[in-house]
């Protein structure tokens, strides 16, 4: 079952809220330098997959399979030095700290000075207006500015795998393509990607393969083109109601 | 004018020490949603450790420096032995758990050293005063303020420029997130818990240099001017608890010094008064902010 070539594998995963079964049993994996993305409608779990994977909730059962280890159960920040980390729903940027400590906090893990520049001018580089506005506070920025914060923040670890959930929640279209380009750039820039999404079409339009999960449980899974071409990511989602 | 600037330079001192106990008990809500009970007994702890050392024989200075030490190590080891194992269980629990540190550590203040108070006596140079453009300045109201500017200076420093110190305002804001940033989440608290005793330390020598002794009880009286400092100031916000600090202490000097001798014994009331109206006007206390922003 377990696929060895997998950078991240999740096998029967269960995520429990008290009595409520929220995840029932999901397996996915991405390998090395893939967008594989994780679609569903609302309350379908999604986020709790990303969440248990990372440690933030507990994991109720299975497992979750970093470069062969098993680190299920481990707290967020031991997994973040494993080289995974999620950029959170909503995008949670630190209001009150500057776009510059934003970044600076997201390199916390790494030690060499020189080197956590030279990803800091990378991101700057890949996100202008963050340079733009690095003395200003997170806060004010814009909602599509924060989500690129989030992201570059996140990237600042030089994660090999980093989890995204919903980055195209609440922004205008223009925005949300804006977004999704610097997605397939990171890719192409070497990062692997597990992309939570809703908005199925523009998901699957970037990414290599992807789940549908619906009431916890993935109900189907395919090439992104396969995805796109049947009918049945709809059928899959109105399955969830 | 020579009373205005000597009141000045007593509500600076006091406020200096108000606001450092205050900014102790901001550091630790900040990051951990609790209110310390047991803050004021960190001020205790200095006293016993001065104490102590005094009696021994060794100078002042090494008393001062053990006293600190004492009450930063007494801070991480409350973190460590009571609060620790209680994080998840809620922040009301944590709350009767402080309740009960201070409580347990009165009665070990009580059992084992004395119910009664020990003298701390300051050496001479320290009861003086000095003659500063004119005006005679204490010695102690003078320690009292660059010992505050000093603290204050560096702690800011300390939060703006390293790792840890973004870290620990991330943290205030924002938990989960920060430990998605790789940061250890018992680190960050720890490290709250280091600066609150720190500063606590530091307020007890000042506090203790002033009265001459320590009892069982003498952290009840500040931590509970700290904790009005700090709603005053805006709970949660560490700027909010130093000015918190210096806003009830120039309230007190004023009152003391401007208030007709037979209202003297209601200063503390009006004080209080005084701070509810500031609150009534402004709930969320003078820097805090008006709605979380998560
Ligand atoms: N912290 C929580 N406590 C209780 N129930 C939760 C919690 N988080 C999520 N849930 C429930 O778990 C289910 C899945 O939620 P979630 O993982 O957020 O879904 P999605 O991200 O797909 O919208 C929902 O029914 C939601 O109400
Ligand atoms: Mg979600």
């Amino acid at each position: 079952m377990s696929n060895e070539a997998a950078l991240l594998s999740v096998e029967g995963l269960v995520v429990r809220y008290g009595a409520i079964e929220a995840v029932r049993g999901a397996d996915l994996s991405v390998r090395q330098g893939e967008i594989v993305t994780l679609l569903g409608a609302n309350g379908a779990g999604k986020s709790s997959i990303l969440n248990a994977i990372m440690g933030l909730v507990p994991v109720a059962g299975g497992r979750v399979v970093l470069e062969g280890n098993d680190v299920g159960g481990e707290p967020p920040e031991k997994i973040v030095r494993r080289g995974m980390t999620l950029t959170p729903e909503g995008r949670r940027v630190f209001a009150n700290l500057t776009v510059a400590e934003n970044l600076s906090i997201g390199a916390a893990t790494r030690r060499d000075r020189a080197e956590v520049e030279a990803t800091r001018s990378d991101m700057l580089e890949l996100f202008p207006i963050l340079a733009e506005r690095r003395d200003q506070l997170a806060g004010t920025l814009s909602g599509g500015e924060q989500q690129m914060l989030a992201i570059a923040r996140s990237m600042m670890s030089q994660p090999k795998i980093v989890l995204l959930d919903e980055p195209s929640l609440g922004l205008a279209p223009q925005i949300v393509d804006t977004i999704f380009e610097l997605i397939v750039r990171l890719r192409d820039r070497g990062a692997t990607i597990l992309l939570v999404e809703q908005n199925v079409e523009l998901a699957l339009e970037i990414a290599d393969r992807g789940y549908v999960l619906a009431s916890g449980a993935i109900a189907l899974e395919g090439s992104a083109r396969e995805l796109s071409a049947s009918g049945d990511v709809e059928r899959a989602y109105m399955g969830a109601h | 004018m020579d009373v205005v600037v000597q009141q000045t330079v007593n509500a600076l001192a006091l406020g200096g020490t108000y606001a450092l106990l205050a900014l102790g008990l901001a550091m630790v809500f900040s990051v951990l949603g609790l209110i310390n009970f047991a803050h004021g007994e960190l001020m205790t702890v200095t006293g016993y450790a001065m104490y102590f050392v005094l009696t021994a024989g060794l100078p002042f200075e090494i008393a001062v420096l053990v006293g600190i030490v004492a009450a930063i190590a007494t801070a991480m080891l409350m973190e460590r032995v009571a609060f620790r194992p209680v994080r998840n269980a809620g922040t009301a629990t944590m709350l009767l758990t402080s309740f009960a540190v201070s409580t347990i550590l009165h009665m070990l203040f009580q059992n084992l050293i004395s119910a009664r108070p020990k003298a701390l006596p300051v050496p001479d140079w320290m009861i003086g005063a000095l003659n500063i453009a004119g005006f005679d300045i204490g010695v102690i109201q003078l320690m009292s303020i660059s010992a505050t500017a000093l603290l204050l200076f560096a702690l800011t420093v300390f939060l703006r420029r390293s790792t840890l110190g973004i870290a620990m305002r991330a943290a205030s804001l924002d938990f989960p997130v920060t430990r998605l940033m790789g940061i250890n989440a018992n680190m960050v608290i720890s490290t709250a818990f280091a600066i609150s005793g720190l500063l606590a330390g530091v307020a007890g020598v000042l506090w203790l240099a002033q009265r001459g002794s320590v009892d069982p009880l003498m952290g009840f009286l500040p931590v509970l001017k700290a904790f009005i400092a700090v709603v005053l100031g805006g709970l949660g916000s560490l700027s909010g608890a130093v000015l918190g600090g210096f806003t009830l202490a120039f309230i007190e000097v004023a009152l003391r010094a401007f208030l007709p001798d037979d209202w003297l014994p209601f200063r503390e009331s009006i004080a209080l008064a005084l701070v509810i109206l500031l609150l009534l006007v402004r709930p969320e206390g003078l820097l805090g902010r008006k709605e979380a922003i998560r």
